[in-house]
């Protein structure tokens, strides 16, 4: 008799792809599931959890189904990607400069005039004055 | 920055200017703030020279091994004087603009 498809095993992968690849185009632009990205942690126990239904009735019940082979493949790359998205969660994010060298509360900021985008100069001493007050946000740029 | 220029009227109702700055060019500012609606000051400091007074300086911290800075919210009073900072220690947990409408309630505006 022919042994039937695996398809736990390929629904389990698919959403582990899903949970590694949508967190920057879609869960990092909103606040509230970026800061701490649960919606993509929960994808890939959801992921997780089929692959494991289907490495369980892949050797459980080898005479039914096949995916032995591309299931441990499968489960085997699903792994590593969890591994790579947390490691830039929880360690990569976070290599960046110590703060203790920057301006602190309470100080003058250093004035500084500097070109905005449309060619026109912004000097900081002349915003504060026009103004109640001043957000500068400093940003990594988008090479 | 995307969620500052949602509530963009919150802070010019306060009377709040935003700019941001980063070391891309002017070019690429100008391209950004087109692509994403940005209408708030987006400023160029190719050479990291205000980055480095503020001590924000992250030496080939950019994909290619750039000189950039590192992420931060700094709240400045019309005397020029540093009332709340939001210095993260994580690239992906930035300052919500109702942090800084907080901190400013809290001080200058009081």
């Amino acid at each position: 008799m022919k042994r039937r498809h695996n398809n736990l095993l390929w629904a389990g992968f698919v959403v582990v792809l899903l949970a590694a690849g949508t967190y920057i185009p879609i869960f990092a632009v909103y606040a509230a599931t970026r800061d701490v990205p649960w919606v993509n942690y929960l994808l890939f126990a959801a992921g997780g959890i089929l692959l494991v239904l289907g490495l369980r009735r892949a050797f459980r019940q080898p005479e039914i189904y096949r995916g032995k082979v591309l299931g441990s493949i499968l489960t085997s790359l699903s792994f590593l990607l969890f591994v790579f998205f947390c490691s830039v969660i929880l360690y990569f994010s976070k290599v960046i400069p110590a703060s203790e060298t920057a301006v602190r509360v309470g100080q003058s900021a250093p004035d500084f005039t500097l070109a905005n985008w449309d060619g026109k100069k912004v000097r900081l001493s002349d915003a504060v004055k026009n103004n109640r007050a001043v957000v500068l946000i400093f940003y990594r740029g988008y090479w | 920055m995307r969620s500052f220029e949602q509530h963009l009227s919150d802070f010019t109702q306060r009377h709040i200017e935003i700019a941001a700055i980063s070391v891309d060019s002017t070019e690429d500012s100008r391209k950004l703030s087109q692509a994403k609606g940005y209408t708030f000051s987006v400023l160029s400091d190719p050479k990291a020279e205000v980055i480095r007074r503020y001590g924000l300086f992250h030496p080939r911290g950019g994909e290619d091994g750039q000189d950039i800075a590192r992420p931060a919210e700094i709240l400045v009073d019309a005397s020029g004087t540093i009332r709340w900072e939001n210095l993260t220690d994580d690239i992906r947990v930035r300052a919500r603009p109702g942090q800084v409408l907080q901190a400013f309630d809290g001080t200058i505006g009081k």
